[in-house]
């Protein structure tokens, strides 16, 4: 068997598998630490053994077994230490068959978990990205421009708190569950946003990988949520952004604006899926599913986007009704600011730039450019310039940069 | 069931309402504390509560060496100590974080949750 084939089928099993068989070890062995260290090494011993031994007929069971192994061989090498209570642990379902049910569960548990509101936000990314995702602790320090060693104390102090603190490996219930699911897709949202505003000529692809990652674990909590609009909402938001990107970023490694993309460059595929979850959330609330929340408004008012053939079909009116519904929900400078620029497309320059003078957002370079796009194109060139200036000044990625810097020579 | 120690933090100088600024706030604090308590006695979760004297009463006291050596005042330098705690016996973190919130709204002040060394814990310590 050539190595290259070992390699595909690992990477493929190691997609599809680690977050089952971690989930599934935290279940059993009630320890973050065991589970992550047991599944590792699973996937070390394949690494080792199947370039030789050949690919086993059932990967994911080869490897949940051989890290169960791992595990019970971690906790027998531990045993003197509280005998009756390790031993409790290994009689514990020694032979339990997991139905397909029990194993989502199990997973739902682990995003649960990790994204516990105890936890700062920055350990909620980490230990998904570590425990769900699989990405390595130096994989995450790269992502995330953090030294592996402040990453792995990092993810090493959020598993000891979990484990001091005695957080339950439960599906909240009822009545929590709307708020806790709302941290958990916030999670996924910030991680996804870490990706995609890296995303630039010179950006290590690590890093853009990260929004692959942040779909890849939004589509399985809507697997295992799959009622849930804001999930379905948040999905069909990162798919209508990713299916951009490859328009966003000129050759030169300019910032693209989405009024200047070449639209033929836009990805038809997750297009096509984004605007089908978005009927359906459209569908849902149409027969009382409750009103719309922020994920599935963002979603919708990208889809006005992705829906225009061209930019000038763009159905503004229907984007600002969107954003009014949106910042009644989420009355932040932010929304505030974007809702302003889609009143700028119907009502004018002047509108849009009363709405956003005084919003408390000096600090933010989008702001910035917000403000020098309007001012240019209501014919005051001087504060454009002084705008742009102190948006590049701000701008923190190199072909956001490049634009600004662009726009500027050509007042 | 896990125990933690929900501590509950205030100024060092109190006024003549201990915590609180006025003497109808003091009241309708402990009013709502008891209730909370009694209910935490109800539920089982209740293992000990106190509130405690202002930190400037407090004494340091060094017994490592010969001689004590005592030092007036609390051991920390802060404008913030703490006013009193409750130690609570429950399954787990979720339920400790519902009751504090409960507590914090009950005394109005921050509650800070942390859970107590188990059996477990302290045998990993001196395995270590």
């Amino acid at each position: 068997m050539t190595d290259a084939v070992v390699a595909d089928a690992l990477a493929t099993v190691h997609r599809r598998e680690w977050a089952r068989i971690v989930a599934s070890l935290v279940r059993r062995f009630r320890d973050l630490d065991i589970a992550e260290e047991a599944a590792a090494e699973a996937f070390a011993a394949a690494v080792e053994r199947w370039p030789a031994d050949g690919i086993p007929a059932n990967p994911g069971g080869w490897l949940t077994t051989t890290a169960t192994r791992k595990a019970i061989d971690r906790l027998r090498r531990e045993w003197r230490r509280d005998e009756k209570h390790q031993e409790a642990r290994l009689l514990y379902d020694e032979d339990t068959p997991s139905s397909p049910g029990v194993i989502d569960d199990d997973r739902l548990r682990l995003i649960f978990t990790c994204c516990h509101p105890a936890l700062a936000p920055d350990a909620r990314i980490a230990l998904t990205l570590r425990m769900v995702g699989g990405l390595t602790v130096p994989e995450i320090a790269h992502a995330f421009l953090v030294q592996e060693s402040a990453m792995g104390r990092r993810i090493t102090r959020a598993k000891a708190k979990i484990r001091a603190n005695h957080v339950p490996y439960r599906i909240p219930a009822a009545a929590d569950l709307p708020g806790r699911l709302g941290g958990v897709l916030s999670v996924l949202f910030l991680i996804f946003n870490e990706g995609y505003l890296a995303t630039g000529a010179t950006t290590d692809p690590v890093r853009a990988d990260l929004t692959a990652q942040a779909v890849r674990l939004t589509r399985l909590t809507r697997e295992l949520v799959p009622g849930d609009g804001e999930v379905a909402g948040l999905l069909a938001l990162m798919l209508l952004i990713e299916a951009r990107q490859a328009a966003r970023i000129s050759a030169g490694g300019e910032l693209v604006t989405l009024a200047e993309q070449d639209r033929s460059l836009w990805d038809a595929a997750p297009i096509a899926e984004g605007h089908g979850l978005v009927r359906e959330r459209r569908a849902a609330v149409a027969a009382g599913d409750g009103p719309p929340g922020r994920f599935q408004l963002l979603a919708a008012i990208n889809a006005v986007h992705t829906y225009a053939g061209d930019a000038a079909d763009t159905d503004w009116f229907q984007v600002v009704a969107l954003y009014d519904r949106l910042v009644r929900i989420d009355p932040s400078p932010v929304v505030a600011l974007n809702r302003a620029v889609a009143v700028a497309e119907v009502d004018g320059p002047e509108v849009g730039l009363a709405l956003i003078e005084g919003l408390p957002l000096d600090g933010y370079h989008a702001f910035h450019a917000t403000r020098a796009d309007l001012l240019r194109r209501a014919g005051r060139p001087h504060e454009a310039r002084a705008a742009y200036d102190r948006a590049i000044e701000l701008a923190g990625n190199a072909a956001e940069s490049a634009y600004l810097t662009h726009r500027r020579s050509t007042l | 069931m896990p125990q933690y120690l929900m501590s509950v933090y205030g100024p060092l100088e109190r006024t003549d309402f201990g915590a609180y600024a006025t003497k109808e706030e003091m009241l309708a604090a402990f009013a709502d504390t008891g209730a909370f308590n009694d209910m935490l006695q109800r539920e089982g979760y209740f293992v000990f509560a106190n509130g405690l004297e202002s930190a400037e009463t407090a004494t340091v006291v060094d017994g490592q060496h010969d001689q004590p050596v005592l030092t007036d005042g609390p051991y920390l330098e802060s404008k913030e100590h703490i006013g009193g705690f409750w130690v609570i016996d429950v399954p787990d973190l979720d339920v400790a974080l519902r009751l504090a919130a409960e507590g914090s709204k009950a005394c109005r002040g921050k509650v800070e949750v942390r859970p107590f060394q188990t059996e477990e814990s302290f045998v990993a310590l001196l395995e270590s």
